[in-house]
Formats: structure tokens, sequence, C-alpha cells
């Protein structure tokens, strides 16, 4: 391990206290962000209970199709994070930076796809606030799904964002050889933001695209 | 204990348990403080005080965690029995409506009297009140009567107390409600039961119930509603106090809030057999009608509707 | 005291620079103690001068000093800058941040720049308050119930609902911090059960600032958007429910008031140990009380809404679990009492206050148990009995324990000593000033004054009127110790390392510390307040 690449801030004594706090840092981190998250399911789960019909019609006019290709195109991704991590600690360079970018093309995938189905319900009129124009029955409830539905997938959204400039920037370090079997903490919590990141949309994914669907 | 009269049937329970508590948190704050200040002056510095080291000793610590929690197991206790009683009105309680809005309270009695920020009420006739906002929440206080309750907009929230001594009690409005707040009280007027049904007897109209009634007609309810309408509506007869099987399976009690809700809100509970077809009227009618509705539909039974017809 | 020893003493973090800028971008946890101290400092105050109208204004019944409109955003204003701008933040952001890497023998926290960050997102979430101030204020009370902040409040909500946001962050990551500096930071021997009691409250503290702050900012975000664009979950016109935002809200807000207390209890367990001279008593199970305060702590909040239309059964459990937490508060007034036997008291201004903050939080501690009991909450609740149990625990308990604090630690932190005579004045006239300000309170509340009220009925004149007297004697006592700590900072006689004779990593390093606190890591090899057994 190369102590002149990757110098210890001075507040610690050694590189493993140093790899400790930094990923007792980030698991910290995201926990908080699950508290985050779980203030909009709380608040959509109690919402739904006061208007299931409308949350099931709400859920059927989004579009699954795109929903499930977002859902696979995030699980690959989480995937080649995984994998490229392995190859770093295995020694490996190349292959571990082009499974950074994949991560962070497939990231920027899910989001144009997202914006897709954005546009789509803008048509539709089913932006709350900015274009609805829903009638009926549900057009009340169907209102706060919308509206929780833009929260929450607008702020995953901006998770996913941040983690494509991340991604973005761990492709290019490891290229430069930033990392290496060692030393590549940033590398190892950058890919556990991700899979976070990813572990939230396998909630929304039922609670959005499924709930309407079943039976 | 103090200047603020007992004026309800739960006022002389809640004060024992307050006195009661009150006693006991005196007696550790005096044990507490005498302690302290024993110790802070046979042990000042300088003092020749012995100081052999103390041991810790776990007895100490467990009387200390266990006889307070034993202690406040027991008041817990106490305090429940009686929060039960305060949330469950008696059967024969008379109700009376509430409407809360920035800043005044609204009340109509079951016989149709209106006032404005006073409330008059029977001594020893328990009542129940039915409270909703228009607005913001307000909050129903009577400190006399030791009650208090929030009144939330479209939704019902019940409170009730029997008033046991004559004379007229501050009303306070105890939930922030925007600039006038402190300016939204009144006065709740207890009265000899004969004194109330000469009150009542002088600001006599027609009772709620009544107005609802009018309101039924003229609203157009009863144009789907009459069991003789050419639309297929339930006819709601005996609704009040019954289950309703809904379109989606579940039943549902028919309590006020469904009531309103069926007014306000028809899509959201359709009852079991019939068409989403009902019109909203929220917006178009106000709280006070949509009391005087349910007043009315609470006493639209077949029993009633044949005595009038045969009258 | 011995002045002759003149080792070459090492630069102090305070002679590493002068300029503004050396300040602006220090990652040194001991200089952003000190930035959030002014900041902290500068919003007591301004807070404090709300307080100040508010009781003037309640000086007679009618509201003649000001409309119902400023009053009401007095109130708000003073609530929102003391729990979010000074409470919260005071003692751990100040006090924990000075201290805690000193303490557990580390050289600073985890992360300093994070730590730096965490400061400026307090003021931007400061100047935010502000402008929101110099726009014509708020007026929806520092819990911004809705749909009154959502629909019907004309004022700037918007503004301050965004400045509890930042400020949000900057607690969330001092947590963050302080959690990893705990858990990865500690000096070789350091084991878990020889951290000192501050050390725990800080730890616990951090989890709860961690744990609880990101339910408060998806709660103001989504009154954002309900204000913002009219479509939301809380508002009942648009089908939204707004007891669930009271849930939300008090999920967040009643672990903060332990976010406020808990490390006023770390403080006082140091105080006293000093001033008697002994060990803690039970170090165990203060410890335990701790962490048993933090978790019931966000189990408790339903408490808040036993008339709010929360179910009569759910209130029970609420009920019940309010008065298991205050098992462990108890515990702690029994220890610290215990701490005294066999001691060797002194009464300096440090231990005037930890001894004050006893007598206050049990008072305070107290009188909760009346708001946990459903029944008696049903009376008492918003009114001033409320309000004067929650300023024993938060101004009685928190700002007494923060001063003191801040009195104890003085000399680490500046290198100099204050006048002591007038610092137990000050520590005495505002213990007084502080019982005769908010003890009538309690009477108030009783007898049924409501909360929030501009005018009142004229029945309650005369415990208003003392209370204000008491608020007059209680702002006096609070301008004296911005006087003469000045004064100290300039006169003050030179304090050395240990000025207390005290036990604790912190005071074996010079006053004020070097950058990096130790020259070597220190090796632990007992627990904490090793004083004479």
């Amino acid at each position: 391990m190369n102590a002149r690449l990757h110098p210890v801030p001075e507040q610690f004594d050694d590189p493993v206290q140093q790899r400790e706090a930094a990923t007792l840092g980030m698991w910290a981190f995201l926990a908080t962000e699950i508290l985050f998250f779980g203030v909009l399911f709380a608040g959509y789960t109690l919402c739904r209970v006061r208007f299931p019909d409308a949350f099931a019609e709400g859920s059927r006019h989004t579009d699954m199709l795109l929903g499930t290709i977002e859902t696979a195109v995030l699980l690959t991704s989480s995937c080649a994070v995984a994998l490229s991590v392995r190859e770093v600690q295995l020694g490996g360079r190349r292959l571990a930076s082009a499974l950074l970018a994949a991560t962070a093309a497939l990231g920027v995938t899910f989001l144009v796809m997202h914006g897709f189905e954005y546009v789509a319900e803008y048509r539709e009129g089913l932006i709350p606030a900015i274009h609805y124009t829903q009638q009926g029955v549900y057009a009340r409830g169907m209102e706060i799904f919308y509206c929780l539905y833009y929260f929450i997938t607008g702020f995953h959204s901006i998770h996913v964002m941040v983690g494509v400039a991340l991604m973005a920037v761990m492709a290019w370090r490891t290229w430069r050889r930033a990392y290496d079997a060692d030393y590549h903490t940033p590398l190892e919590l950058t890919a556990l933001y991700w899979h976070l990141v990813d572990i939230v949309w396998i909630f929304v994914y039922p609670l959005v695209y499924l709930v309407g669907r079943a039976g | 204990m103090s200047m603020l009269p007992q004026a309800s049937s739960f006022a002389p329970d809640l004060d024992h348990l307050f006195d009661t508590l009150l006693l006991l948190c005196g007696l550790v704050t005096v044990g507490v403080f005498v302690v302290m200040i024993a110790f802070c002056v046979k042990y000042r510095h300088g003092s020749a005080a012995e100081r052999t080291p103390a041991r810790q000793h776990l007895g100490v610590e467990l009387t200390w965690t266990l006889i307070p929690f034993v202690l406040f197991m027991g008041i817990f206790g106490w305090s429940v029995q009686l929060w039960i009683r305060l949330r469950t009105p008696p059967k024969d309680a008379q109700p009376v409506y509430v409407v809360a809005k920035q800043w005044m309270w609204k009340v109509q009695h079951p016989g149709g009297q209106r006032e404005i920020d006073t409330l008059h009420v029977p001594v020893g006739q328990p009542i129940r009140l039915v409270m909703t906002s228009q607005d913001v929440i307000h909050s129903f206080y009577v400190p006399a009567f030791r009650v208090k309750q929030d009144v939330l907009p479209d939704r019902y929230t019940e409170l009730w107390f029997t008033a046991t001594q004559a004379g007229s009690f501050h009303l306070f409005c105890s939930e922030f409600c925007g600039t006038d707040h402190a300016r939204m009280g009144g006065s709740v007027i207890a009265m000899a039961p004969a004194d109330y049904a000469r009150w009542l007897h002088a600001h006599a109209s027609l009772s709620l119930a009544a107005q609802g009634e009018a309101l039924f007609r003229q609203l157009g309810c009863s144009g789907c509603h009459d069991p003789q309408s050419g639309v297929h509506a339930p006819d709601l007869y005996d609704l009040y106090g019954h289950t309703v099987p809904l379109s989606d399976g579940s039943q549902v009690m028919a309590d006020e809030r469904y009531l309103q809700d069926s007014i306000l809100l028809p899509k959201k509970q359709i009852a079991a057999g019939y068409a989403p077809i009902m019109p909203s009227f929220e917006g178009r009618i106000g709280a006070e009608d949509v009391l005087a509705l349910v007043a009315y539909l609470k006493t639209r039974t077949r029993a009633a509707e044949d005595s009038h017809e045969h009258r | 005291m011995s002045t002759v020893e003149r080792a070459p003493a090492p630069r102090s973090y305070l002679e590493e620079g002068y300029g503004l800028r050396s300040w602006l971008t220090t990652h040194d946890h001991k200089r952003i103690a000190i930035l959030y101290g002014v900041g902290i400092t500068f919003f007591f105050f301004l807070g404090g001068l709300a307080a100040a109208l508010i009781r003037w204004e309640l000086v007679t019944p009618a509201g003649d000093l000001m409309s119902a409109e400023t009053y009401n955003k007095a109130f708000t204003f003073h609530g929102v800058v003391m729990v979010w701008f000074f409470l919260i933040p005071s003692i751990p952001a100040t006090l924990g941040n000075f201290l805690l890497p000193l303490m557990i023998g580390a050289r600073d926290v985890a992360f300093p720049r994070l730590n730096l960050f965490s400061w400026y997102l307090y003021v931007v979430g400061g100047l935010f308050t502000l402008l929101c101030l110099l726009l014509g204020g708020v007026d929806t009370g520092w819990t911004f119930y809705t749909p009154f902040s959502t629909m019907f409040s004309n004022s700037n909500v918007m503004l301050v609902v965004v400045g509890v946001f930042v400020v949000g962050f900057s607690s969330i990551f001092t947590g963050l911090n302080f959690i990893v500096t705990v858990h990865t930071m500690r000096a070789p021997g350091m084991t878990w059960m020889r951290l000192p009691l501050f050390v725990w409250a800080m730890y616990a503290v951090a989890l709860v600032m961690m744990l609880a702050t990101p339910v408060l900012a998806m709660t103001l975000a989504l009154i954002g958007l309900e204000r913002l664009f009219g479509v939301g979950i809380f508002d009942p016109a648009l089908g939204g429910d707004p007891v669930l935002f009271q849930h939300f809200f008090w999920f967040y807000s009643h672990p903060a008031v332990y976010i406020m207390i808990l490390p006023a209890m770390g403080v006082v367990s140091e105080l006293i140990t000093h001033g008697a001279r002994r060990r803690i008593f039970g170090y165990k199970f203060m410890v335990w009380a701790i962490i048993g305060i933090a978790v019931v702590g966000f189990l408790v909040w339903g408490h808040h809404m036993f008339v709010a239309g929360q179910s009569m059964y759910a209130s029970i459990v609420f009920s019940i679990l309010s008065f298991i937490i205050a098992v462990p508060s108890a515990i702690k007034v029994f220890n610290w009492t215990a701490t005294l036997y066999k001691g060797d008291i002194s009464f300096d201004a440090p231990m005037l206050y930890a001894l004050g903050f006893v007598g206050l939080f049990m008072l305070g501690g107290l009188t909760g148990l009346f708001l946990a009991a459903t029944a008696l909450d049903v009376n008492l609740t918003d009114t001033y009995f409320v309000v004067a149990h929650f300023h024993y625990i938060m101004v009685g308990g928190a700002v007494m324990a923060y001063l003191g604090g801040i009195h104890y630690w003085w000399p680490k932190i500046t290198g100099r000593l204050y006048s002591e005579a007038w610092a137990r004045f000050a520590a005495i006239l505002m213990f007084f000033g502080f019982n005769l300000t908010f003890f009538p309170q309690y009477i108030l509340g009783y007898e049924g004054m409501p909360r929030r009220y501009h005018e009142y009925l004229p029945q309650f004149q005369v415990w208003n009127v003392l209370s204000s007297a008491g608020a007059t004697i209680l702002g006096a006592a609070y301008l004296l110790p911005l006087f003469y700590l000045a004064w100290s900072l300039r006169h003050g006689a030179r304090a050395g390392p240990n000025p207390w004779d005290a036990t604790g990593l912190e005071w074996t390093v010079p006053s004020p510390p070097p950058l990096r606190n130790f020259d070597e890591a220190p090796e632990v090899t007992e627990g904490p307040y090793a004083y004479r057994r």
C-alpha cells in the first residue's frame, strides 16, 4: 500500500481507522436515508388506507412496462457496480472502470425512461397542481396518489442523479489507477450508496406500479 | 386546591387524582431537596465529615428504579380508568352540535336552537358535543368541567360531560388557530333543568332535524332518495346506527362521520348494489347544513314516516 | 497555583491564525465549536428578545402593547429560534464539538470538513429565518400545525420552513460525525464503559439527531409542497389528514426534546462529579438510563396528541410509555443526589448551575407525570401548565446545564479564568429569576389559561405579572455572563491546563489546547471521575 498516494488525514491514526470511520459514516448516512424515504412510505400507506380504490386506479394509470424495464435496468446496474468492486479487489482496472461507466449509463437510461413516463403522464393530465384533468369517482384520491408518486419518484431520481455523477467520477478515478486492491474505500462506499438507491426502488416499484394490478 | 369550580361530574374525580399526584410529587421534591441540602452541608469542602469511600450498591439502584416504576404504574392505572370514562359517552347523552370557525363557536341544539359563543346545558343531564370545524383546527376547552377536545376540519370529534353546578363557565379555544385565537371564547351556561326547558322554549325554532328535512327537499336529495323516485338510490330509512354493506365487499357502521362523508364525498364509500351516481355536495353546502341533514337522516326511520303519514 | 513551570507551550488552537478567513475555513473542531457558539449566542438573545416582548404584552390582560398578529409572530419566532437555532445545537454543537474529541483522546472528529459544512448549513438556515423575520415574520407557532400553516396563514411560512429544513441537515451531519467519532476514534484503553457520561450523552443524542431529523425534513418538504402547489396529504380540503401531520411532526419533535435534555444530563454529570470530587454514583445505571431515554424517546410522541383526535387506545399506549420513560430520568436524579454523599463539595459557579439544574429538572420532570396521565392531560394540555413544564426542562434544565458547562470549560476553551463571584451571583440570580418566571405559569395553566393567548381574563393577571417580573430578573441574569466572560478574555488570570484539578483527558492538555489536542495518543487505564476513589 502506497502511503504517499493516499495520505491519511491528520485526525486518523492509520488507514485502518480511516477506513472504519468512512464505512461507518456511510452506513450511518444510509440509515438516515431510510428514514427520509420511510416518512414517504408511511404517508403513502396511510393515504392508501384512506383511498384504497383510488390508489389502485391511480396505479393502473402508470406505465407498468416502462416501470418494469426501469427496475431491470437498476438491478443490472447494481450487479455491474458489485462486479466492479470485486474486480478492483482482485487487482483489475480496465474492466472495473468499464463496469462503473456502464453503471452510470444504466442510471442515465433509468432517468431518461422516467422522463418519458413523466411526459406521458403530463399528456394524460396526471400531474397534480400543474396539469391535472382527471374527473370522476377517483379523481380526488388519485390526486393524492400522484402527489406522492411524484414526490417519491422525484426524490428517488435525485438520488439516482447524484449516484450517476458519483459513478462517473469513480469510473474516471479507477481508470486513473486511484484505487487498487489495498485502497478502494471510496469505491466501496459509492457502491453501497448505489445499492441503497436500488433497494429503495425495489419498494417503490410494487407500491406504485403493481398495486392496482393485483387480483 | 383551586379557585377553579368543580362544575362537572368529572371534576371531583380528576381533581382527586391531581391532588394525589401533586402530594406524591411534592413529597419526592421535598425529600430530594432535603437530602441534597443535607449532603451539601455535611460534606461541604473543609467539613470534618467522615469520607470513607462509599461502595456502590446494586440494591440501592434497584430500589430507586423499581419503586418509582410501581408508583408510576399505579398512577397510570388510575388515570386510564378515568380516561376511558372521559372518552365513553353514556347512551342517554343528549347530542349538541358545535361548529368551530375562525374565530367563533356556533352551537346547534337538536331542537333547532342556535347560539354563538355560548352553550346552554341543563344540570345533571349528560351532554355529548359533536364537533367539527369549517377551517383550521380548534379546541373546545371548558376548564371548570376539566374537558377539552380538538375540533378538526372534515371530521367529527366528540366530547361529553355532565354539568353538576349551575352557573356560567368560561369556554376557550385552546389550539392556536390564527390571529384572534385569544378571542375565540365564550361561556357554557349550566342551568337547572326547569330553567333550561324554559330557555329552550323561548329560543325554539324549527328543530334541527326538521331543518334538515326541509333541506333534504330543497337540495333535491329527495328526488333520488325517496322510495317513489325513479332513480335507483337507497331510500335511507333506518340508516343511522346500522351496518351498510359496501360495493367493495366491506361493511361500514353508519355513524355521523359516514353520513357526512356520504354527502360530501359520496364516491368514497359506495353502498353495495348502487351505482356511484350521486354528485358531491362539497363546497355547495355549509357545515351547519350538513349537520342539519345528518340530524334529519338520524331520525329518518320508517316508523316515523308512517306515523307522519297517518297523522 | 504554580506559575513557575514554563515549558515551551505549544501554539494553541487560538494562535493558529487570526484573520477572519482562518476562522471561516477552519477544520478544527475547537474553532468550529466557537463559530457555533457565536451563532447560538446571537440567536439566544434574539429569541430572548421575542420572549421579552411576549412577557411585556402579558403584563396586562388587554392586548394593548401590540396587535394580535404581532404577538402571534413573536411567540412563533421565539419558539422557532429557541428550538432549532439555540437549544438543539446548543450543547452538542459547542461543548460537544469542542470536548468530544478531547474527552476520548482524539485529534479531531472523524470528518472535520463535514463538521465545518454543518456549521455553514446552520448559518444558511439561520439566514433564511432572519430573512423571514425581516419580511414580516410567521404566525403559525413553532409547531406548524396544518391546515393552518398550509392554507390559512398569510405569513412567510415557506421561508422559515426552508430555514428549519436546512438547519435540520446541520443537525443530521453533526450527529453522524459524533457517532463515527465515538465508534472509531477512541484512544487506546478508552473502552465504552470508561467513557465520560458527557460522551455517552453526545453519542445518544447523535443517534436521535440522525434518526429523527430526516422525518422532520420530509414533513416540512410536504408542507412546502402543499403550500406552494395546493396538493398534498395533510389538508382535509384536499382529502388529506391533518392529524397525520401531527404524528410526523411529533415523531421528530418529541425525540427533539431529548436532543435538548440528554446533553444537559451529560454536562451535569461532569459538573457534579467535579464539584463533589467523587465518582459518579451508579455509572452503569447512568449509561443505561441515557440509552433507555434515547430509545424509548422515539415511542412516546403520541402523548402530545391525547386530545387531538387520536384513538383512545393509542393514547393509553403512549401514556404508559411516557410513564416508563420517566423511570430513567428519576434514576438520574437519584444518582446525582447520591454522588454528593461523602463528597468533598465546593460550590463554585459550575456546581451551582449543576445543583440548580437537578432541582429544576426534577420539577419539570415530575410535572411531566401530570401530562403523561391521559385523564389529567385533557385539562392541562395546551395551557400554561405545559408551557411551564417544558420551560422547566428546556430552560431550567438545558440552559442551566449549557451555561454551567460553558463556565466549567471556559478556562479550557479560552485559557482564562472568569470572575468567580460574578459567576456565582449570576447563577443564583438565574435560579430565582427562573422560578419566579415559570412557577406562576403552572398555576395559570391549572387555573385554565390557554397558551398562545394575546389577551386573557383579568383573573389571571396576578400570576402573569409575577411571571413577567421574574422574566425581567431572568433576562438580566442572562446578560451578566456576557459581560464578565467577555471581560475575562482580556483581563482574566491565565488558567493553566487543569484549574479545577479535575479528571478527564481534556484537562491533561494545555489550555487552550493545541491544534491537534494531543502530542501523542493518551493511554487510558481507568474509568472516568477518578477523584479520590
